[in-house]
C-alpha cells in the first residue's frame, strides 16, 4: 500500500509521508518535516518553468534522502539537469525514451559546479 | 588568454555531440519545434526572418588569432562571407542551415569555442571590459573572474530554466566600458583594505523597462563571490515573475520588492549557500589567473610615434588609447565605416585583424560592446604598420566614440522581433556626418539605434538614442536624449513625437547643431544636455 501524495498546503496538518510541490510552493517550509517524508513529487506544469530545480536542490541540501520525483511536462533533454538537482525518478506526461535519456546522461563527463548529485566538480578534480 | 585543459575540452565536445543528437531527433520529427526551440536557443540558434541565425560565444570578448581565423572560416564555409559582432561581445552569423550546425559547432570546438548559452533563459556569455589587462586604471584584470563565472554558469543545472535570460558583466575600473550597471548582475572588482572583492549591482537592464542596477552589496570578498552570485540567482529563480514574459527579468523583481528586500533575501540565502562548499579553492583561481598574466612587454621599445602622415595622425588621436605600459598602446578597430553596417566584418577583414593580432598584439583580440574590435597590446613603434594594414583592409575608420560609431541592432532587415529597420537609419546618419572634421568637432557622441522596444541596440543608453516603432504599419523613429552606459550611467528620455526615416536623420542633425551652438568649453553633447535640459533641443528640432 503506497501512501497517498498530499498537496503542499495540506501536508503540515497531516501525518502524510508523501507530498506534492507546485512551482509556487516554498520548499523551505518542508525542512522541519524531512524525517517523515519518503516521497516528494515536484511538478512541472510547463517545461520552461524552472522553479522545481531549486526546490529539489534545497531539499537535498537539507539532507532529504528519499525519493524525489519530477512530474509533468518533463522532457528528455532536461533529465541530466534534473538528476544533478537531486531528482531520482520521473513521471513525465509524455513517455521518455529511456535510451535517449541514458545517452544524454552519459554524454557529459565532469560538471563545472557542485550541485545536489555526487558528481565531483572539475575544480575539485583539478586540485584534489 | 585562457587555454582549455582536458576537462574544458570534454565539455564543449560533449555539447557538440548532444546538439548533433538533438538536431537529428528534430530532423526525424521525434521532437516538435516547440520542444526543440529551447534546446537550440541554448546553443545560440535562432530562427529569424530569412534563415537560422547562430550566435557564437566570445567569452568576455577575448580571442586569439586562431579563434578569429576560425570565425572567418565559418563565415566563408557556412555563411555569406561575413559575420556580425554584437553588443554582448559575441559574433552572429545570419544565414545558417540547421543541418550544418553540428559540423559548424564541431569546428568551433576545435579552437576552444562554442555557442553554449548564447541564448535561452539561462546565464549568458559573461561580458567584461575590452581593455582588461591593458588599461592603466584597473584594480586587477577582471577576466579571471569572468572565466570563473563562465565555468560556474556553464550547464548550471539549477539555473538553465530561469524566468528570463540573465546577463552578467565584470569590470575592475572606475571607468565603465562595459555598461556594467545595465546588466542583470554587474560586478565591479575593488580593493578594500588590501582585500579583493566585488561591489554587486543587481537588476539593471534595457529592454522595454530600462533600469539602472542598484547596489545590492558594497563588498563581497573574492572567496565568497560565487556563493553570493548563486544566492542572487536562487532568489530570482524562486520569485522572478513567470506570468508575463515582459516582466520576467530580475530588474522587475528587484524593482517590485525593492532593493532592500531583495538584499535581505539574498543575505539569508547566502548564509545557507555558503555552507555548501561551492566556491573553488584559491588554487583554482590562481590557475586561471596565470593564463591572464601580462605578456612579455619590451621595456626598451621606443615611446615616441612619428605623426608625419596626417591621416595616420587623425586615426592615432581618435582610435588609439593609452596602455598601462608607456611604450605600448591600445588600438581600436572601428567596424563602422561610413555607410556600412555597424559591427559587420567580412571574412577577409576578420583574417586581417587576426593576422595583425598575431604579429603585433601578443596574439590577442577583444570585441567591444560597441561592436568594434580591439588590439590590446600594440607597441607604439608598430602603430604605423598596423594602421597601414588596417587602411588597406578598409578598417582604419577614425571614428571611435564619435557620432558615426553607431551601435545598431540588426533590425527589421534580419530580426523577427523588430518593428523597424535600424541599419538604413545608421547608414543615413553616418553618411550625413561623414565629414571627419565635423565629427571630431562634435566630439564624443554615443548614438545607438534599436529596431524595437527590446532595445538590443542600447538606445536607452545612447547620448542620442533612436527607437524604431511600428506606427499603423509604417516605420516610425522616436528620439531619446541623455542616456549613458558608462560610469555616468543614465536612461535617455523621449524628446517628443517620432519621425519617419529621413525625419529622424534631420532631427539628429538639428540636435547636434544646437549642441555646437550652446556648448561650453569641454562639454560633450551629453554634458550640455544635462546642463540645459531638453527644452533647447526640443525647440531646435520641433520649433
Amino acid at each position: 500500500m503506497v501512501d497517498p501524495i498530499v498537496a503542499f498546503a495540506e501536508f503540515t496538518g497531516s501525518n502524510a509521508t508523501a507530498v506534492r510541490i507546485e512551482p509556487g510552493d516554498d520548499a523551505r517550509a518542508l525542512l522541519p518535516h524531512l524525517d517523515r517524508l519518503t516521497l516528494v513529487e515536484i511538478t512541472f506544469p510547463a517545461f520552461r518553468d524552472g522553479r522545481g530545480y531549486s526546490s529539489a536542490r534545497i531539499l537535498r541540501e537539507a539532507g532529504y534522502l528519499g525519493e524525489m520525483r519530477a512530474a509533468g511536462d518533463v522532457l528528455v533533454d532536461q533529465v541530466p539537469y534534473m538528476k544533478r538537482c537531486g531528482f531520482s525518478s520521473f513521471a513525465p506526461n509524455a513517455p521518455i525514451d529511456q535510451a535517449v535519456a541514458d545517452r544524454l546522461c552519459a554524454l557529459y563527463p565532469e560538471p563545472y559546479q557542485r550541485a545536489a548529485d555526487p558528481a565531483v566538480p572539475v575544480w575539485k578534480l583539478r586540485h584534489g | 588568454m585562457y587555454k582549455y585543459d582536458n576537462y574544458d575540452q570534454a565539455v564543449v565536445d560533449a555539447r557538440v555531440a548532444e546538439f548533433r543528437d538533438q538536431v537529428e531527433r528534430r530532423l526525424k520529427g521525434e521532437i516538435t519545434e516547440d520542444q526543440f526551440k529551447p534546446l537550440r536557443l541554448m546553443n545560440g540558434l535562432y530562427l529569424q526572418l530569412h534563415a537560422y541565425m547562430l550566435r557564437v560565444a566570445i567569452p568576455y570578448g577575448t580571442m586569439d588569432s586562431k579563434q578569429m581565423h576560425m570565425l572567418a572560416h565559418i563565415a566563408r564555409k557556412y555563411d555569406r562571407d561575413y559575420g556580425h559582432f554584437t553588443t554582448r561581445q559575441n559574433i552572429q552569423y545570419n544565414w545558417i542551415k540547421l543541418e550544418e550546425c553540428p559540423d559548424l559547432l564541431e569546428e568551433l570546438a576545435s579552437v576552444e569555442m562554442h555557442a553554449i548559452q548564447t541564448s535561452g533563459n539561462c546565464i549568458r556569455n559573461i561580458s567584461s571590459d575590452q581593455y582588461a589587462g591593458a588599461a592603466a586604471d584597473e584594480v586587477v584584470d577582471p577576466r579571471p573572474w569572468a572565466e570563473l563565472l563562465r565555468q560556474w554558469s556553464t550547464f548550471h543545472p539549477e539555473f538553465s530554466y530561469l524566468p528570463r535570460k540573465f546577463k552578467i558583466a565584470v569590470i575592475a575600473s572606475k571607468e565603465d566600458r562595459a555598461a556594467m550597471r545595465l546588466h542583470d548582475i554587474g560586478i565591479e572588482l575593488v580593493m578594500r583594505d588590501g582585500v579583493l572583492g566585488g561591489r554587486i549591482f543587481v537588476g539593471g537592464g534595457m529592454g522595454r523597462t530600462p533600469m539602472i542596477a542598484p547596489e545590492i552589496n558594497p563588498f563581497v570578498q573574492a572567496d565568497d563571490l560565487l556563493s553570493y552570485i548563486e544566492a542572487c540567482l536562487r532568489v530570482y529563480n524562486r520569485y522572478g515573475r513567470r506570468d508575463n514574459v515582459y516582466k520576467a527579468r530580475i530588474k522587475i523583481l528587484v524593482h517590485e520588492i525593492g532593493a532592500d528586500s531583495y538584499r535581505a533575501q539574498v543575505a539569508e540565502e547566502f548564509a545557507h549557500v555558503k555552507t555548501l562548499g561551492l566556491d573553488p579553492p584559491l588554487a583554482e583561481f590562481d590557475r586561471i589567473s596565470a593564463f591572464f598574466a601580462s605578456p612579455a612587454f619590451d621595456a626598451h621599445a621606443p615611446d615616441s610615434v612619428d605623426r608625419s602622415d596626417p591621416d595616420f595622425a587623425v586615426w592615432l588621436d581618435q582610435n588609439v588609447k593609452p596602455h598601462k605600459i608607456a611604450n605600448y598602446a591600445i588600438v581600436n578597430i572601428s567596424l563602422k565605416p561610413i555607410g556600412g553596417i555597424p559591427g559587420d566584418a567580412s571574412a577577409d577583414q576578420i583574417d586581417v585583424m587576426a593576422a595583425l593580432a598575431k604579429q603585433y598584439s601578443f596574439d590577442e583580440l577583444r570585441v567591444t560592446h560597441a561592436q568594434n574590435i580591439v588590439l590590446p597590446h600594440v607597441a607604439k613603434r608598430d602603430l604605423y604598420a598596423v594602421w597601414h594594414a588596417l587602411n588597406d583592409a578598409e578598417l582604419a575608420n577614425a571614428n571611435l566614440d564619435l557620432i558615426t560609431d553607431i551601435i545598431a541592432c540588426p533590425g527589421l532587415d534580419y530580426c523577427s522581433l523588430a518593428n523597424a529597420r535600424s541599419i538604413p537609419v545608421a547608414q543615413k546618419i553616418a553618411t550625413r556626418f561623414a565629414d571627419g572634421e565635423r565629427q571630431r568637432d562634435v566630439g564624443e557622441l554615443k548614438l545607438k539605434i534599436s529596431g524595437c522596444i527590446n532595445a538590443c541596440g542600447h538606445h536607452h543608453a545612447g547620448h542620442i538614442g533612436i527607437l524604431g516603432v511600428d506606427k499603423k504599419g509604417v516605420e516610425n523613429y522616436q528620439l531619446t536624449l541623455g542616456g549613458s552606459g558608462a560610469e555616468d550611467v543614465s536612461i535617455g528620455k523621449i524628446i517628443g513625437p517620432g519621425f519617419d526615416e529621413d525625419g529622424i536623420v534631420d532631427a539628429v542633425e538639428k540636435a547636434v547643431e544646437k549642441y555646437r551652438i550652446i556648448r561650453e568649453p569641454g562639454e560633450r553633447f551629453v554634458d550640455t544636455y544635462r546642463r540645459v535640459g531638453a527644452d533647447p533641443f526640443k525647440e531646435a528640432i520641433y520649433g
